[in-house]
């Protein structure tokens, strides 16, 4: 195989955060996501964005690994953010109960000092979240994150479910290629040339044959899971599940207090869940 | 023996719920605590469903209707569940790849003792404990893309020995493996025996490969029935295999056309026990009375290639100043041990890759130029798993595909159509829907969709690979006749058999280097190329050396024109 396909490319790094346990990786990226999806205090919510970068660097995943979901994060914010502004211009003063206003565009479009800086507030909301999900993905082995799915409680046929799809997904990756490449030498065009209407039919032309090759693994795999006992008992252990260490109590602990001092910000500071400066 | 039998089946009649008729007649069968079995039989006979009832699949994922009784440590089958069974009764499949359910060599192992609800640190004793008894210790943490189809099985094997069963099943161990692969498998499961006194049954149709290493007795089935229950030299001895269609070790068959009685008392069921006093004057006579068939193929060049120089990433070269000269008319084969390169050469004629450095001429031409489409009309390839290619429901559409494709006209289509059908002897069958077709005929509609662009040249992957021999000569010989229309042919494959019968040349390639370019009768016996490409030397050859012929090469030679000869009579 040339290409060794890595879904999330999950390298086998050692930092302090790949020997986290997965299990403690999902609870802190859960705290962690739930502070900022809370709060709308930009001072909080930098905060934590600069904590996840630095833990981004601390796990040493580089650029090229996210480059590509950076580019589409980037796009969904920017669409995002003129969408909401085009829709609801008031929602900002609405929320902060004030309105400055910082300058006048067409109609009823006013732009507010408050609806800046929800907007900028919500922009980094969800970009503070991504660098977050980004460790958290790329820093856990994949059967890890199926343990982990299933001690935070879901069930484990749906959490085998996905370390089976990661395990099968490059089979069917490379099962794709071949099909596409012996169809493109029957003559399937599959280009852009090719006219929009026939572009779905060609399509499938390569998934017939992808799902019926694939028919015949599912009865295996499924044959084969049944012999060793699949689905036997209620639960089951992971040999992939990691005795909890202090540093996972610490991670654990660290996180559950950023989350709190946010709660606390907004409960004691702001007395509710918006920061408003423009009071 | 006064022990009870470990499985017993008695008057045990099995119908899957889909079929019209039983697939298991009357079976009778009592095996022993420690014994070592081989069931065989053509596709079809039942004996993988022989199997399915030992390890409960049945009825537990296929439901039927049962007759009789079977008892698995003394105990009716029907009166327990998979889950029980799946501790006494370990089962390892076919296709080790398909099967490895877990991201690494450990977790695959750790499968079943995770169901169990083991914790983790008694679990991670035993399966480093079960990975040192198949040589695994080493590789727990690689994942099935870093591992060899043999290592894959060894993952397999542990993974059902981590609960001390009684009873190791394999279902078609060699099917998916090469044959040097395949004779350390062989070797593998003896040692377990020998060691672990385990009772081990063994389903398989490629005997010879087998009976590397003794085994007790040797049911064969045919038609859902039992018709022997043999030791290997009884049954090599006698017309039973010929008559069910399963192939004969190939030595035998050099003693039988040598006119050497066959018979039980000079052992004939193992190369390494039989008997040679008896039987090598007429071997040496037998060998004599051949007359060396010469037939230079003398056709112009269809298919050259020179200096090609490949590598994916721009690092390691994947195939490395490789030249060879194909000529029309032509049947070769191309070997090599998985990795070797043998796919990414039938990428490049194709024009799926392009090569770094090097050439590839088509009776003289340079072909660098031409696209994927128009490669196809001068090489065509077809996959190793037809379903990977079928994608029409109907079988005349799935043929016209490739015109279709090109705006032949309807009319010419048509006629084209029909006559490629009628060619690979599918005419009968021209409105019938794919799906109704066996996987035989599936492959011949594959090389016919392939067939009907009219290419000069047909890369098959793997052709025969699963089928037993009947349905093996079948796909072969309608090669045969392909070929004898003027299409030159280019087989990838492992099959030893394959090579020595059908290809009179063959191409070796290892580590990306072509390593031989030669008669398949020298590759098949020269020690070096047999180790670099993962192959065995055929027992033809161990006959010549036991009976001290010198030149095992022309023996095995003299065997395959003497073989042709016969058939073509």
């Amino acid at each position: 195989m040339n290409t060794k396909f890595k879904l999330f490319s999950y390298d086998r790094v050692d930092t302090a955060i790949h020997r986290l346990s997965g299990l403690t990786k999902l609870i802190c990226f859960l705290f962690l996501s739930f502070a900022v999806i809370y709060s709308y205090d930009i001072r909080v919510i930098l905060l934590v964005m600069a904590f996840s970068i630095a833990i981004l660097m601390v796990s040493k995943i580089k650029f090229s690994q996210i480059k590509l979901m950076v580019v589409y994060v980037v796009i969904f914010l920017v669409t995002n953010a003129v969408i909401s502004f085009f829709f609801s211009p008031e929602m900002g003063s609405e929320l902060l109960g004030t309105r400055t206003v910082i300058g006048e565009l067409y109609g009823r479009y006013d732009l507010t000092a408050e609806q800046v800086l929800y907007q900028v507030t919500k922009l980094f909301k969800y970009a503070s979240v991504i660098p977050l999900g980004m460790i958290f993905l790329l820093t856990t082995n994949p059967s890890e994150f199926a343990s982990s799915l299933n001690s935070v409680g879901v069930n484990y046929n749906a959490a085998y479910a996905v370390s089976l799809t990661l395990r099968y997904f490059p089979d069917m990756q490379r099962d794709y290629r071949d099909i596409s490449l012996a169809q493109q030498a029957r003559g399937l065009d599959l280009s852009h040339k090719a006219p929009f209407k026939d572009r779905f039919k060609n399509a499938l032309l390569i998934i017939i044959p992808l799902i019926f090759s694939s028919l015949d693994r599912i009865e295996l795999i499924s044959n084969a899971m049944d012999l060793r006992g699949f689905g036997k008992n209620k639960t089951r252990t992971w040999y992939t599940s990691r005795k909890f260490t202090r540093q996972d109590y610490t991670a654990i602990l660290i996180s559950a207090l950023i989350f709190l001092a946010t709660i606390a910000v907004s409960i004691f500071i702001n007395q509710s869940r918006f920061f408003n400066p423009f009071k | 023996m006064d022990m009870n039998p470990i499985i017993e089946f008695k008057d045990f009649t099995y119908q899957y719920f889909s079929q019209a008729h039983p697939t298991l007649h009357d079976i009778n069968l009592a095996i022993y605590p420690g014994e070592k079995i081989l069931i065989v039989g053509p596709s079809g006979s039942g004996k993988s469903t022989l199997g399915y009832c030992i390890n409960g699949l049945i009825p537990f994922a296929y439901k039927g209707e049962i007759t009789g009784s079977l008892a698995v440590n003394g105990r009716a089958t029907a009166d327990q569940n998979i889950f029980e069974l799946s501790k006494q009764v370990g089962t390892v499949l076919q296709d080790s790849d398909g099967q490895f359910v877990g991201l690494t060599a450990g977790e695959d192992i750790a499968f079943a003792l995770e169901n169990e609800n083991l914790p983790v640190e008694p679990m991670r004793d035993r399966v480093r404990r079960v990975a040192g008894m198949v040589g695994m210790e080493a590789l727990l943490k690689s994942s099935p893309f870093e591992l060899s189809g043999g290592q894959k099985q060894r993952t397999s094997l542990a993974g059902v020995m981590v609960h001390d069963v009684d009873i190791l099943l394999f279902d078609e161990p060699l099917a998916n493996l090469d044959p040097a692969t395949g004779k350390v498998a062989i070797e593998i499961i003896d040692d377990i025996q020998r060691k672990s006194g385990k009772t081990i049954v063994i389903i398989e149709h490629r005997l010879e490969d087998v009976l590397h290493r003794h085994v007790d007795r040797v049911i064969v089935l045919d038609d859902g029935r039992i018709v022997a229950d043999l030791n290997a030299h009884d049954l090599v001895s006698s017309q039973i295999l010929t008559n069910c269609g399963i192939r004969e070790p190939l030595y035998v068959t050099a003693l039988k056309y040598a006119d050497v009685k066959v018979k039980p008392e000079i052992d004939p069921g193992y190369i390494t026990t039989l008997e040679c006093e008896s039987t090598k004057k007429d071997l040496v006579a037998w060998q004599k009375s051949i007359v060396v068939d010469e037939r230079e193929n003398t056709n112009p060049s269809i298919l050259r290639m020179a200096d090609v120089t490949f590598s994916y990433d721009g690092e390691r070269n994947v195939l490395e100043d490789i030249g060879f000269d194909i000529r029309e008319g032509e049947m070769v084969s191309l070997v090599g041990k998985n990795g070797a390169g043998k796919s990414t050469l039938s990428k490049l004629l194709c024009g799926f890759e392009k090569q770094d450095r090097g050439q590839i001429f088509f009776r003289g031409e340079d072909i660098a130029y031409k696209t994927i489409k128009e490669r196809a009309e001068i090489i065509g390839a077809v996959l190793q798993n037809p379903n990977q290619m079928i994608s029409k429901p109907m079988i005349y559409d799935e043929v016209a595909l490739g015109l279709r494709f090109r705006g032949v006209d309807e009319s010419e289509i048509q006629e084209r159509v029909e006559k490629v059908l009628k060619v690979c002897g599918l005419s009968p069958f021209i409105e019938w829907p794919i799906s109704a077709l066996s996987y035989g005929q599936k492959k011949r509609v594959t090389i016919a969709s392939i067939l009907v662009l009219d290419p000069k040249i047909l890369i098959l992957d793997e052709p025969t690979a699963g089928q037993d021999y009947r349905h093996y000569t079948d796909i072969m010989e309608f090669l045969v006749d392909v070929n004898k229309l003027g299409v030159t042919i280019i087989l990838i494959t492992h099959d030893m058999h394959l090579m020595l019968e059908y290809t009179p040349r063959a191409i070796v390639l290892s580590e990306g280097k072509l390593i031989a370019d030669t008669d398949a009768s020298v590759v098949l016996t020269d020690a070096e190329i047999i180790r670099k490409a993962n192959l065995k030397e055929t027992s033809l050859y161990n006959l010549a050396q036991k009976i001290g012929i010198e030149d095992g090469a022309r023996f095995v030679q003299n065997f395959i024109d003497y073989e042709r000869r016969i058939k073509n009579r």
